[in-house]
């Protein structure tokens, strides 16, 4: 048996202190923001002042669902589709559905206002005035275009890695093409399904770029409520009070999302 | 179904590209539009040679990109290495799970909860009146979302790593710190640059949490793409973004093409 050394006792040492100072304590002073007043009273007002947004967040967490919904309904076949390549295309067909995650939110949600606005790329060619910016459509339809990526990855990676014997095994059995898909492969992948919800649903509740410009600020949803607070010292109290509870709610669903979660399957942003 | 397939992830390329090569296009506008096409020429290119504060914001973000990256695979790698190391498991767990809070809460959270703690040291206990947000908050920001990335390129390779190694380099005589530096250190070297790769990007792609805590001193790129957008735009915020997207195509074949050329190397040296 080895005895420890001074150096490798220590050599976590400063991250336990970084996580400490800069992932805990902020944390704590949220709580701590969320339950006093301006003055650092104790108080539980900022709490009640949340029915007020109770329509805000019935609204973000309804786009962001149908957000997610349609990320799985495009994205499942696209992952699919990549892995039934020849395998020595795969790696490109990949890299071209997932260099999109490289470009920045800002760009990927301003360059679809290029199609969508009034003046833009959809109304130009069909020589129509729709108005679809300010829509909720228009919202949904950005969530999907920026984090679909998010979707296609994980799921292309549980495919990828499942047994392909377990599929001839299926077919052998008597299963046509559709069954194997739905009765073998869909199960199968529902770890790589639920990391892509995650990786979806959670960016779309808490954003606000995207409905500032596609939802052209007719609606907020809650990351805009967020950053409306905080822009202001005097309201930094409710807005704490906000995050903490959109925080809690998300901390709930990905626990209640892992329950689905198969334990032995890996799928995920990193190998 | 072989074509049905194909034209599906067409259709889903396209959607992922169109509105990249919309904005392309209209950068190259004679006119001051970005909907209606005045003839090809390169002015708002020119003009993008006109902004200071671009090139400013730039410069802020490659050095802060730089130093966050620099900083956070230090702190990460021996994270990694002291967690690799360590025997209580209880401590292990929950180090674990702290680090990975800022990988799964939204970024908003993140972003306001570090500057509530910001704005509680500069109020509360240095008794100013106005936060000094800058570069070392964005620094500290930025390494403590870096910290996961690092720490979760750099641990695989230290489970892949022989364990008896650094013991065997021990037993001969090497001190632990040294036996670190050259057993461990070059067997792990390539998860620690990618977690340093990584984290250059994160943190060069970053526009939330530098949103809340970067102040009006130190603006980043994404910060400053984010005020441009505010206002109505014109071509030259197109051809910006051409210029970042064009730049991000480079990089990423550049890269492809030197891991494949390394592959086909390891594969040679098998044979």
């Amino acid at each position: 048996m080895k005895i420890k050394s001074f150096f490798s006792r220590c050599a976590a040492a400063p991250h336990i202190v970084w996580s400490v100072l800069f992932i805990v304590a902020p944390l704590l002073f949220v709580l701590y923001y969320a339950l006093t007043d301006a003055n650092g009273a104790f108080t539980l007002d900022n709490l009640f002042a949340l029915s007020d947004y109770g329509e805000t967040f019935f609204l973000s967490i309804s786009l962001s669902l149908i957000a997610t919904v349609i990320c799985i309904l495009v994205g499942y076949p696209m992952a699919y589709f990549i892995s039934r390549a020849k395998p020595s295309r795969q790696p490109l067909l990949l890299m071209a559905a997932l260099v999109p995650m490289w470009i920045n939110l800002l760009i990927r949600t301003f360059s679809m206002m290029a199609i969508l606005d009034d003046g833009g790329l959809i109304n130009t060619l069909l020589g129509t005035n729709f108005h679809i910016v300010g829509t909720k459509g228009a919202v949904i339809f950005g969530m999907v275009y920026d984090f679909l990526p998010y979707m296609i990855l994980p799921i292309y990676t549980v495919i990828s890695k499942m047994d392909k014997r377990v599929l001839e095994a299926a077919s052998d059995l008597g299963c046509n093409h559709f069954e194997v898909l739905t009765r073998v492969v869909l199960p199968l992948s529902r770890s790589g399904i639920i990391s892509g919800v995650t990786m979806v649903f959670v960016p779309s509740i808490s954003t606000f770029y995207i409905s500032q410009k596609l939802g052209g600020g007719t609606f907020e949803l809650i990351g805009d409520t967020i950053e409306r607070q905080f822009a202001n010292p005097l309201t930094y109290n409710v807005g704490a009070a906000i995050s903490l509870v959109m925080m809690v709610l998300i901390l709930i669903s990905m626990a209640i999302m892992n329950k689905f979660a198969d334990p032995d399957a890996e799928g995920g942003m990193l190998p | 179904m072989k074509i049905a397939s194909k034209v599906y992830m067409g259709l889903v390329y396209l959607l992922l590209y169109a509105p990249i090569l919309v904005i392309a296009v209209f950068s190259f506008n004679q006119g001051d539009s970005t909907s209606v096409m005045d003839g090809f020429s390169f002015r708002w290119y020119a003009e993008l040679f006109r902004k200071p504060d671009l090139f400013e914001a730039l410069k802020n973000s490659l050095l802060l990109a730089l130093s966050s990256a620099l900083l956070a695979t230090v702190i990460g790698t021996l994270a990694a290495v002291g967690l690799a190391r360590m025997r209580k498991k209880w401590l292990k767990s929950s180090v674990n799970a702290v680090t990975n809070i800022p990988m799964m809460n939204p970024e908003i959270v993140t972003g306001i909860s570090m500057m509530l703690l910001f704005v509680f040291i500069s109020n509360r206990v240095l008794g100013n009146i106005e936060v000094n947000l800058g570069f070392f908050t964005l620094l500290i920001a930025h390494v403590t979302f870096n910290l996961p990335y690092v720490i979760l390129s750099v641990s695989p390779k230290l489970r892949q790593l022989d364990k008896f190694l650094p013991e065997a380099a021990q037993d001969l005589g090497c001190p632990p710190l040294k036996s670190f530096f050259l057993v461990e250190l070059p067997n792990i070297m390539s998860g620690v640059v990618s977690g340093f790769i990584m984290a250059f990007t994160l943190s060069l792609d970053d526009f939330v949490i530098s949103l809340f805590n970067g102040g009006d001193n130190f603006t980043t790129l994404p910060v400053l793409i984010y005020n441009y957008t505010k206002k109505p735009v014109k071509p030259d915020i197109y051809a910006l973004f051409t210029i970042i997207v064009i730049t991000i195509l480079l990089l990423l074949v550049l890269s492809n093409l030197a891991s494949s050329r390394d592959e086909k190397k390891k594969a040679r040296a098998k044979k």
